[in-house]
């Protein structure tokens, strides 16, 4: 170990303790909790149970971790089929936090928290923010959504529990935020990576040295971004940026975090069971094979997902990581196996467009979604061609198919896009299909 | 008395108006009057032409979106009031114009004015009752 690889896992936090439990505990660990939430989802949620049913399995029957391969997979859909609350596991009385995450198609998706789940939630955030060298002391200001959405909150719980001083800044308003910034002595930032790419061009018009400030750590997630990203940040500040991982359906952030060695992301396997299968036929792949992200939460009480299918691609990287943690590693994740689109950490589906433009038109017309970043914000522009139904000689008609267009997909989304009506037989198809996304966000 | 009058969607983007002139011409189909109602993103490009029925047909085929709507072309002589007197005759009617637009022949003294009502019936009523003569589709063509 070289003298910059001792300081930098030297700074053991408590609270990072389970981080280097002995693999064969790890493991016992695992199967325990393991057998109990599968016992828990058997009892409390029917659709697990007939699930089971069918396959004639029964909670004794997972005797070691390998036996999890038996268990059925749970899909986002079954979140939303169920909604609101057909998989929780707890009385209401026992659920104290709800959260709401985008589905697929109009519908959101809810997940729970009991309080000692709000308390997981909590130390693996924790033992994120240590893994990046934060602790007591540390000015943390939390710039992801505060409210439905789990980032803020999430990340509030964590830095708040490290014993760090908060600033839930939430989103927006990017002035103020580089304010704050200067102002507080900030050290350490969460947000997603492209909105910090806006505060760094932001602070460099208001003549902001990004470089002369305290700030020392980012730590970046609900969204997929890139090590030339990373780079690129690094260059522009003096911060330390680190990819963090979570998903609503799970827990939120804190499934998994880079630690300061930035050899991909340790998951909280004490907590969350990770498996990477074939996206396509559901089999389980060895180490280092890339597919599938599939994950069990295995404390979790309000909800437990039991081999939930991310549609995030990665692998599990084999060997162990230097700085002595025992938890395994994904790699970083670039791409999903399904048509979801990130954008600006909000999750959106093609599908969604669809019931919007459906929903006013009654027809659907051929449309295409464009991705682009400008200074460092995801835009997203639907572009519909304007069919001979859609069409009037009247300007003010079509202003007033325009707004309707733009109120509907605002609502539906959740996020401002642009609605561009351009003439007919203009968007690309090829073999008759129109290519629904072109993405041109880059770096 | 009704003109066919040709719309056309149209994005406000360089060269967007050519590809629909160029067919035109291809077809030997005369515009004989044109006016573009424009928004930042787009236009709506409306068009009378000689042959109403050859330039929607092409336009269509060529993959346009085509609306044929009825208008009125009255002809008023080019001095000042000409417009007002007019206006003037559909006052207190509640007869609704969506728009128009004007061209003067620089021929002679003349101006046409052309009329989009959101009830061309009750506007060729109420302009023949006030002794206004309305252009036949002929007429304006020839000119």
């Amino acid at each position: 170990m070289n003298s910059t690889l001792e300081s930098r896992v030297a700074d053991c936090h408590p609270a990072s303790a389970p981080d280097y439990t002995p693999v064969a505990q790890l493991r016992d660990v695992q199967l325990q909790r393991l057998q109990a939430v599968v016992a828990r989802a058997w009892r409390q949620v029917e659709l697990f149970r007939s699930r089971m049913d069918e396959r004639g399995l029964e909670p004794q029957h997972i005797r070691s971790l390998e036996d999890i391969g038996k268990l059925p997979f749970t899909a986002k859909s079954d979140l939303r089929d169920t909604y609101p609350f057909g998989l929780f596991a707890s009385p209401m009385k026992d659920v104290v936090r709800l959260h709401v995450s985008s589905g697929t198609t109009g519908k959101p998706i809810v997940v729970a928290y009991t309080k000692e789940d709000l308390d997981v939630w909590t130390s693996v955030m924790v033992r994120c923010l240590a893994g990046c060298g934060l602790h007591r002391g540390d000015i943390i200001q939390v710039a992801y959504g505060y409210g439905l959405f789990t980032g803020g909150l999430g990340a509030h719980y964590g830095a708040e529990g490290l014993g760090a001083t908060v600033v839930p800044a939430s989103t927006g308003n990017a002035d103020r935020q580089i304010m704050l910034m200067k102002d507080f002595g900030v050290t350490a930032i969460s947000c997603t990576p492209t909105y910090f790419l806006h505060l760094i061009d932001r602070a460099a018009e208001l003549g902001v040295d990004m470089k002369k400030l305290p700030l020392r750590a980012g730590i970046f997630g609900a969204e997929p971004w890139t090590d030339s990203m990373r780079r690129h940040i690094e260059s522009m500040s003096r911060i330390e940026a680190f990819d963090i991982y979570g998903l609503s359906e799970i827990i939120g952030p804190g499934v998994g975090c880079e630690c300061r060695l930035h050899q991909g992301l340790h998951i909280f396997e004490d907590h969350f069971y990770p498996e990477i299968v074939d996206p396509i036929t559901g089999e389980p792949l060895p180490d280092g094979c890339e597919g599938e992200l599939v994950l069990t939460t295995l404390s979790k009480q309000a909800m437990p997902m039991i081999r939930y299918r991310t549609r995030d691609i990665s692998r599990i990287l084999p060997g162990r990581c230097e700085c002595g943690r025992t938890l395994r590693r994904i790699g970083r994740i670039g791409r999903r196996s399904d048509d979801m689109l990130i954008i600006r950490g909000v999750n959106i589906f093609p599908s969604q467009v669809e019931t919007a433009l459906l929903a006013v038109e009654g027809a659907l017309p051929h449309y295409q979604i464009l991705l682009t970043r400008e200074q460092g914000l995801d835009q997203m522009e639907v572009q519909v061609e304007v069919t001979p139904q859609m069409f009037t000689d009247k300007i003010g008609a079509l202003q007033g198919l325009h707004d309707r267009l733009q109120e509907a997909l605002d609502r539906v989304l959740g996020i401002r896009v642009r609605i561009s009506l351009v003439e007919a037989n203009t968007i690309e198809r090829s073999q008759g299909k129109a290519r629904r996304v072109i993405d041109r966000r880059t770096s | 008395m009704k003109i066919h009058q040709i719309s056309l969607f149209v994005e406000n983007k360089p060269g967007h108006i050519a590809a629909p002139a160029r067919l035109l011409a291809q077809e030997g189909v005369d515009i004989r009057a044109l006016y573009l109602a424009d928004t930042q993103q787009y236009g709506i490009l409306r068009i009378i032409v000689s042959d109403w029925e050859k330039a929607a047909h092409t336009l269509e085929a060529h993959g346009f979106v085509v609306k044929v709507t009825d208008v009125l072309a009255i002809l008023v002589t080019d001095r000042p009031g000409g417009l007002a007197d007019v206006l003037g005759t559909l006052d207190g009617t509640g007869i609704n114009i969506e728009y128009m637009y004007a061209f003067s022949d620089v021929r002679g003294d003349e101006a046409i004015l052309i009329f989009r009502f959101a009830d061309p019936d009750a506007a060729i009523a109420r302009l023949q009752a006030a002794g206004i003569k309305l252009m036949a589709s002929k007429e304006l063509l020839k000119q």
